[in-house]
């Protein structure tokens, strides 16, 4: 009897995670994500200071409409990265454990990222 | 001591660079906000001034040593085999060092 023989199933495209599975795993991909972008940021920094010419290069870069869309999934990876840290830092004082709470911080967590987002492509645009 | 940022000590590392970082990015917020850079020499002269240095030291490195506590729990969880994930770590500690000096010099290169 020490054998289970109860399924195991772990197809992440078929598991409906809690919402705070999301934030959690949102957490971690932005961080990537962010981490990815920052050598980008340095470089940008690099040009926009070395010369007139290259602060003209890196203001028309940002001008492009690509690179608008990938600094608003930018700007959506820091605001959830950012949103999700506060959460984080707030457990560390056991603000917000309940799960109802917890739930209701996460879902603030997730729309917040995107309304972030959503508030910088209004003002790229 | 070896300097590693493992265990309580990085889990120190990452909330302090957390909360300085915030700060920085709501202090680079406003003061963009309030006086917008349009050209190269505004940009150029609030970038050199002392504190604006001094703060973006400080954010960069707070930056790196963040990206390092958390790119390590990425690659701890992910990177199996012990020889691949000794050679990302080392990549990941190279670039970050790497992007540390790219930043010293950058802001070196103002002062002259």
């Amino acid at each position: 009897m020490a054998r289970s023989t109860r399924p195991v199933f772990l197809n992440l495209t078929q598991i409906r995670m809690p919402v705070g599975a999301l934030t959690s795993i949102g957490h971690r991909v932005t961080g990537v994500l962010l981490a990815a972008s920052v050598p980008v940021g340095v470089f940008l920094l690099d040009r926009s200071l070395q010369d007139e010419q290259g602060f003209a290069d890196v203001a028309g870069l940002l001008a492009h409409r690509a690179v608008k869309v990938a600094m608003v999934i930018v700007v959506w990876a820091l605001a959830h990265h950012l949103l999700a840290g506060v959460r984080h830092l707030l457990s560390d004082f056991d603000v917000g454990s309940p799960l109802r709470l917890a739930r209701r911080s996460a879902w603030f967590v997730n729309l917040g990222g995107v309304a972030v987002a959503l508030f910088a492509a209004a003002a790229l645009s | 001591m070896r300097l590693r940022f493992t265990g309580l000590a990085a889990w120190w590392v990452q909330r302090a660079s957390a909360v300085f970082m915030l700060l920085f990015i709501v202090f680079a917020l406003v003061a963009f906000w309030l006086y917008p850079r349009h050209s190269y020499l505004e940009w150029r002269s609030w970038a050199s001034s002392p504190c604006v240095v001094m703060a973006i030291l400080a954010f960069f490195a707070a930056l790196l040593l963040h990206m390092w506590v958390g790119l390590r729990d990425v690659l701890l969880d992910y990177a199996k085999p012990a020889g691949l994930r000794r050679l990302l770590l080392g990549g990941v500690a190279g670039s970050l060092f790497g992007m540390a000096v790219w930043v010293v010099l950058i802001l070196a290169r103002l002062q002259t």
